[in-house]
């Protein structure tokens, strides 16, 4: 995964780059039919990225075909959409891969068929299996927040906990370890309290920083996976006699206002619409003749926060609710 | 109260053919491992009881964090909503079936709740509609299971995957914060130093010894658990046992509808992604309170202690310091000995 240090302004080239090539195809854009594979459409911010597919090949005046995995990690239904989806005809597939090597196999045999394969979220293993990704560089978002708490709690002593989600996940892995690494910690530092697994939502956020926070009453900085796992974290916190540094990456509409309201520190947003257009622009691109999209492209992560420090860049989030998805 | 859910429900089986379970004061004396067994059968909730003095010991001794009047309420507070489903839970595995939607059957009833309010609605409202929809989510599964006679566990299978997806798509996959405190009560309560004492708690405690009180004192419940004995001997014995069955299904509504409540109280948010595995945590407190997977054994007071073990052993072994996967690891095997204990209890009594 290649780690981008200014996401921002690459992914914002990478765009403008692409759109000046699109708007310059789409009087000669050919009809053809695009495929759009998703992971659970319950998750707000996969509901974001395809609705971005969707709307991006509107513009081009294509036709969509989508279909969605029904739990995470069901890469066997996205495994099936594909097939479909080859015996269609398409000439492009936007994938959300449920699982980087599950895919291997089906993605092969669509780009045997002449397909271009770009996918978005996250990559698979290895990364050139498929014609592109566009994605979140998780790693380098890890790193960006754990930079901030590390520099927020200045010269106090740091009491870590951590908030995760199944760390096989690619996406969890690479945040878990950014953070460290922006931290400047290994899994064994002292620094860790603790750690606990949960499910990426309020309540299991809730009930896991409640027992680390009873464990360990001295934990003063808290990564959590996402920011739901955030505010349930928050809701343990509150009758914390110290002061307890918040994170998150994600950028959702709602924890951009908990970082609005002080609930959370800082979070770290991504941009779904980008991964979904930029797939997009990038198949009708190379379905009418032009360049093929390749490597690792990096759509942007960017900090936020209303407690900036120095030398870190950082958004208000004022800017973040004009810039954040979902709900 | 706490007498045994076994002799109480002796009286519903007196004379049922057939019956396997009753151990009488007729049987031919054994040796000591006989007793033991006839003791454990006659008092189920010992061996439950046993395990979580167990651990409770075991964290007190090994942590410095565990035993302590905080962490105490914690636990008992991270039990309650687990607890209240498992109450609804265990009457249905009394009779023999499962619920694997109730989980998504109290996430249905915090959203519609939580969007109604969210729009202006009145918090009383808010209540009774979530309510009536738990009661109405419930009562179809009784009705798919009485009425269509579907297997309980593939009833309330479908159950769970068409409400779990109608919740999201209800909320649009929104959540809801919830700001009135009437909806949020539970989650409050009086504090003596840093031991809170959540209304939510102490309901959790009532609802229990009410269910009790019914199961062990009502036609309703002798006959529930003549039903889950065996449901043919039941029927020659005059009883009405699809009425039973669905009123059981129904009134398990209303016990995830007080899980609702207290969800809300605890995480004042309505999530449409939160409690996903809520159904297994209820079953394994059940199995783990000592109630039969097979019907017409156990009760609500083992449930109880089945739901804080669960909680426990999670608490304590964070306090401990030990992985996440690891508690998943010990409550797994926690069940498997459980049901294994029951199954050995049963051969007991047959030999």
């Amino acid at each position: 995964m290649s780690k981008f240090k200014n996401g921002t302004a690459r992914s914002l080239a990478i765009g403008a780059v692409l759109m000046a090539s699109a708007t310059m195809v789409h009087a000669e854009d050919t009809k053809f039919l695009i495929g759009i594979v998703e992971q659970q459409l319950s998750n707000p911010f996969f509901g974001k990225l395809q609705q971005a597919g969707v709307d991006a090949a509107k513009k081009h005046g294509l036709e969509t075909m989508t279909a969605e995995s029904s739990v995470a990690g069901d890469s066997a239904t996205q495994v099936a959409a594909i097939e479909n989806m080859i015996n269609r005809g398409v000439k492009g597939i936007v994938l959300d891969p449920a699982n980087a090597s599950a895919l291997l196999k089906v993605v092969k045999k669509a780009r045997d068929a002449g397909i271009i394969v770009v996918t978005t979220n996250t990559s698979l293993e290895p990364a050139d299996a498929a014609d592109a990704s566009f994605e979140t560089d998780n790693l380098a978002a890890g790193e960006l927040i754990g930079k901030w708490a590390k520099a927020s709690l200045g010269a106090t002593p740091a009491r870590v906990a951590l908030l995760d989600y199944d760390l096989s996940d690619k996406t969890a892995k690479a945040r878990h370890d950014g953070f460290l690494k922006g931290f400047g910690l290994t899994e064994s530092s002292p620094e860790i309290a603790g750690s606990a697994l949960t499910q990426a939502n309020v309540e299991t956020g809730q009930s896991s920083m409640e027992n680390l926070l009873s464990a360990h009453p001295d934990i003063n900085a808290v990564y959590t996976i996402n920011e739901p796992a955030a505010q349930g974290a928050f809701l343990a916190t509150k009758k914390s006699k110290t002061p307890i540094i918040l994170t998150s990456i994600d950028g959702s509409c709602s924890g951009v206002r908990s970082v609005a309201d002080g609930t959370i520190g800082a979070t770290v947003m991504q941009f779904p619409s980008n991964m979904g257009q930029l797939a997009v622009d990038a198949i009708v691109t190379a379905v009418n003749g032009g360049a093929k999209p390749s490597g690792v492209n990096n759509s942007g992560t960017v900090l936020i926060t209303d407690k900036p420090v120095d030398g870190i860049e950082s958004k208000d989030s004022k800017w973040g609710l004009a810039n954040c998805w979902g709900e | 109260m706490t007498t045994s859910d076994r002799t109480r429900s002796d009286p519903g089986q007196a004379g049922l053919a057939g019956a396997s379970a009753g151990i009488s004061p007729a049987d031919k004396p054994k040796p000591s491992s006989g007793r033991w067994i006839a003791a454990l059968a006659a008092f189920p909730i010992a061996g439950p009881l046993l395990a979580l003095v167990v651990i409770l010991i075991v964290f007190s001794v090994t942590t410095s964090t565990f035993l302590n009047p905080g962490n105490l309420s914690l636990i008992v507070q991270q039990s309650v909503v687990v607890g209240t489903l498992a109450l609804g839970q265990t009457l249905i595995i009394l009779v023999s079936g499962i619920d694997l939607a109730n989980g998504a059957i109290m996430v249905l009833g915090t959203v519609v709740a939580g969007s109604y309010l969210a729009g202006g609605g009145d918090p009383l409202v808010a209540m009774l509609l979530g309510l009536v929809v738990c009661v109405a989510a419930a009562s179809v599964n009784g009705l798919i299971v009485t009425r269509f006679r579907l297997p309980p566990f593939i009833a309330t299978l479908g159950m769970f995957t068409i409400l779990t997806a109608g919740a999201r798509l209800y909320s649009q996959s929104r959540s809801f914060p919830i700001n009135s405190d009437l909806v949020t009560i539970l989650g409050s309560g009086p504090s003596i130093g840093n031991l809170d004492i959540t209304y939510g708690s102490l309901l959790w405690v009532v609802l229990t010894l009410l269910l009790a009180y019914a199961l062990h004192q009502t036609a309703w419940g002798v006959r529930l658990y003549a039903i889950g004995n065996s449901p043919s001997a039941a029927r020659l014995n005059g009883v009405n046992v699809n009425g039973i069955v669905f009123s059981v299904y129904a009134v398990a509504g209303v016990f995830y509808a007080f899980a609702a409540w207290q969800a809300l109280g605890r995480t004042p948010i309505a999530d449409p992604s939160g409690y996903q595995i809520a159904n297994l945590d209820s079953i394994t407190a059940v199995v783990i309170g000592g109630t039969s997977l097979f019907g017409g054994r156990g009760g609500v007071f083992g449930t109880f202690i089945g739901a804080l073990i669960v909680v426990v052993l999670k608490n304590g072994l964070t306090q401990a310091g030990i992985d996440s996967l690891y508690q998943q690891i010990a409550t797994g095997f926690l069940v498997i000995l459980a049901v294994g204990a029951d199954q050995y209890l049963r051969r007991g009594q047959r030999t």
